[in-house]
């Protein structure tokens, strides 16, 4: 065995080492060469895409409301969809609306009598209590105006529910006869209601005639103006549309001028005062002619003057007698 | 050379619809950086075809609204090597351009700063018919400039007319209206290989771009960096790149020559690697951080790690003093400064009225360069950096992006080129109007 060392040194042998068992050295990991980033090619493209303005659009505003239209369309396209969505969307209205604090519960009216007062709680489109979104307002207070006796309505709703409602009515000043019935009217001429008699409202001084209510004010001036005279007065009564004459008792008239009438009847009263011209037996007296009052003398008088004369007297037409009738 | 003229055209054109729309690309592809900004113009009247020159200053009528750079790839010597990788290094700055604009730019102008360029000066003459200088006139003088054989597979990068001559009365920038009996010429042509600006085209139009110009990279650090005076007085610009370093002389507001050196930054940074064993990236940071040309005292006791990541401890804490590794970087400057030297030696630079050099490109960003260049180069030499463009961010401003502010410039303002003349009209085929009046008479 030649050769073969036998003296077995440690640490060096002529034997190659024996493979090592276990585990291996760790060993560096061969790195790929880092490239440099660059986007791929699809992603450039889709870049620049993005970049063009009307892509860009198209896809940020166009695509997106295309799908919520198409989407929607395609839901609304269910009978039932549509219809159990309308009603969802009016219950959610009604419920906000029938929320306590918007409900209206009573409605005070100030200021009307009892007539105007039922026909306001007629009016009101609904019945207490209701949604104060279910009452307008406006409509309500136009319907209101209409009413003949109401002169102005305030509507508000206050807080607590409360409907109130401060009504100022028209004030009756004059009656107003005319061929379809006696009407109360108020100092514009405005009518305020009807009445059946004239004996209802016998305080208030009457107006006749076609027109009558258009002049009311004028009638309501010379009614003030006529103080003396008030008791002999029966009424006014409009001429032509044009102008006033004061009718009195005893079938005494006097015919005022179109222009300036208060003028016209304040001197007729003054006439009266100095020489009591109402007292006698004058049947007209006409004022239209500014510069001088004209007076009809009424028949028996003029019979006195005839006789007097000694010509044939008049008839109650106006005629003269026939002297046989006069005899007897 | 009438292909050429065609296709220049065409680039004007597209150009000019790239202005008409206000957004246009510029893109610097080098061999250590591909820069891309996005030039926003403010609207076509700026354009002014026919202007001589376009005056230096007038920036105000462009802003940069995007700028990206990113690492190149696949570029050697200022020409496209490897075609797939330059796409990508392309659309990463591209589109980074782009996201910061916010808008798309399909129109690009590129230089290219390698490919060999030559110049040559011609020179041509007509006679004036009416005696007086019109623009057909110019268009014709131009056409009459005897070519020279340029060689194979040479086109033509720029053509620009330097000079009219009117009678003998040379040095006239614009002879229109001029009377006189005989127009003269000189004209610079710079060809470069087709080869490469076929590559070029090829890459952009790859990136869904279409090329709206071109123009050489050393003809644009130029524009940039030399400031108006220099341009008229006559001055070089070296634009040491990575892969080229670029020359080019102006005088009178015109370029006159232009050539570059297939050498650059990136020699310098393999010499640092292959002399202090450290990877390319290693070596790049220590030529960036401590590199210089000149040795002092002091930089024998400063002691720079190297670094690395090779997993051996002796080998990565290793560390050279700073004078080792300037004497590792100073002669191959040195060497590349020869080359510029030998070429503005070629160029006749010795003649020329003044003899400014400006350093500019990243390369002379090296400490002590000027002082070196001045002793290589013999002359007035300063470091220069890009004028300020409206919008560029502040880490682009440095004189590495020199040529990409000069292709800015040159977008806004582009110098009268052969082709933005028209054809003289005698060469207009008149059986074509002819032919036309036919069409007219037998259609209507």
């Amino acid at each position: 065995m030649q050769g073969v060392d036998r003296n077995n040194d440690p640490g060096f042998s002529p034997q190659p080492t024996p493979p090592r068992k276990g585990w291996q050295r760790p060993q560096p990991q061969a790195t790929k060469p880092k490239r440099d980033p660059a986007p791929s090619r699809l992603a450039y493209r889709l870049h620049r895409m993005w970049l063009t303005p009307a892509f860009r659009r198209l896809t940020r505003i166009g695509l997106p409301a295309f799908l919520i239209a198409f989407l929607s369309l395609l839901w609304l396209s269910d009978e039932n969809r549509r219809a159990s969505l309308a009603g969802g969307l009016t219950g959610m209205v009604e419920a906000v609306q029938n929320r306590e604090r918007f409900m209206v519960k009573v409605m005070t009216i100030d200021g009307a009598s009892g007539p105007v007062d039922k026909a306001l709680r007629m009016m009101l489109p609904v019945d207490l209590p209701a949604s104060s979104f279910d009452i307008d307002l406006d409509q309500l207070r136009n319907d209101i105006l209409m009413l003949d006796a109401v002169k102005d309505v305030e509507l508000r709703i206050k807080p607590d529910g409360v409907l109130a409602a401060k009504v100022s009515e028209r004030k009756p000043m004059l009656l107003w006869r005319h061929a379809r019935g006696i009407e109360l009217l108020d100092e514009t001429g405005h009518r305020v209601a009807s009445v059946t008699d004239r004996a209802v409202r016998s305080e208030l001084p009457l107006i006749a005639g076609e027109g009558a209510d258009k002049a009311a004010r004028e009638a309501v001036q010379l009614f003030a103006a006529a103080g003396p005279l008030l008791p002999r007065v029966r009424g006014l009564q409009r001429v032509g549309e044009r102008r006033w004459d004061l009718v009195l008792d005893r079938g005494q008239r006097i015919l005022l001028p179109a222009n300036a009438p208060v003028a016209a009847l304040e001197r007729a009263i003054a006439l009266n005062q100095a020489d009591d011209m109402l007292g006698r037996d004058i049947s007209v007296v006409d004022l239209r002619d500014g510069s001088r009052p004209v007076v009809r003398v009424g028949i028996a008088a003029q019979n006195r003057i005839r006789a007097i004369q000694g010509r044939p007297l008049l008839g109650p037409d106006g005629r003269e007698l026939p002297k046989d009738d006069k005899k007897s | 050379m009438k292909d050429i003229y065609q296709q220049q055209r065409a680039m004007r054109n597209m150009r000019q619809a790239a202005l008409q729309r206000g957004v246009i690309a510029v893109l610097d592809i080098g061999s250590s950086k591909v820069a891309c900004f996005v030039l926003q113009f403010d609207g076509p009247g700026v354009y002014r075809e026919t202007d001589g020159v376009g005056p230096m200053a007038g920036q105000s009528n462009f802003r940069v609204i995007g700028a990206a750079t990113t690492r190149s790839r696949g570029v050697r010597f200022g020409e496209i090597e490897t075609m797939a990788e330059t796409e990508r290094a392309i659309r990463t700055a591209v589109q980074a351009a782009q996201k910061l604009a916010g808008v798309r730019v399909d129109h690009a102008i590129a230089c290219i700063a390698g490919a060999r360029p030559a110049s040559y000066g011609l020179a041509g003459e007509s006679a004036l018919k009416n005696g007086k200088v019109g623009q057909g006139d110019i268009a014709q003088v131009l056409a009459s400039c005897e070519v020279p054989d340029f060689g194979r597979g040479r086109q033509v990068l720029h053509a620009q007319p330097v000079n009219f001559m009117v009678d003998g009365r040379s040095g006239l920038m614009d002879p229109r209206e001029h009377s006189g009996q005989a127009l003269g010429v000189d004209m610079h042509v710079l060809t470069v290989d087709g080869d490469a600006i076929d590559n070029l085209i090829h890459v952009i139009r790859r990136c869904d771009m279409e090329l709206a110009g071109i123009a050489s990279g050393s003809y644009m650090s130029a524009l940039s960096s030399l400031v108006e005076d220099e341009q008229e007085l006559g001055a070089a610009c070296v634009d040491m790149g990575g892969g080229a370093t670029g020359v080019s002389i102006f005088v009178r507001k015109h370029m006159i020559f232009a050539d570059a050196v297939p050498m650059g930054g990136d020699l310098v940074t393999q010499d640092i690697a292959k002399g202090l064993r450290v990877p390319m990236a290693v070596a790049e940071r220590l030529k960036t951080l401590n590199g210089g040309v000149e040795a002092t005292g002091r930089d024998d006791r400063e002691f720079i790690e190297l670094g690395g990541e090779t997993g051996d401890w002796e080998t990565d804490r290793r560390s050279v003093s700073r004078a080792d590794l300037i004497g590792i970087m100073r002669p191959r400057v040195e060497e590349i400064l020869e080359e510029v030297a030998a070429i503005l030696d070629a160029a006749g630079f010795d003649h020329m009225p003044s003899q400014q050099v400006v350093l500019t490109g990243g390369g002379s960003q090296i400490p002590g360069l000027d002082g070196l260049a001045a002793r290589m180069l013999g002359r007035n030499v300063r470091i220069g950096r890009p004028l300020r463009i409206h919008g560029l961010p502040h880490q682009l401003t440095g004189p590495n992006f020199a040529s990409a502010v000069g292709l800015a410039l040159f977008a806004a303002h582009p110098q009268d080129e052969w082709w933005d003349f028209e054809t003289p009209t005698e060469t207009y085929p008149a059986r074509s109007l002819r032919r036309a009046y036919r069409w007219f008479r037998n259609n209507w």
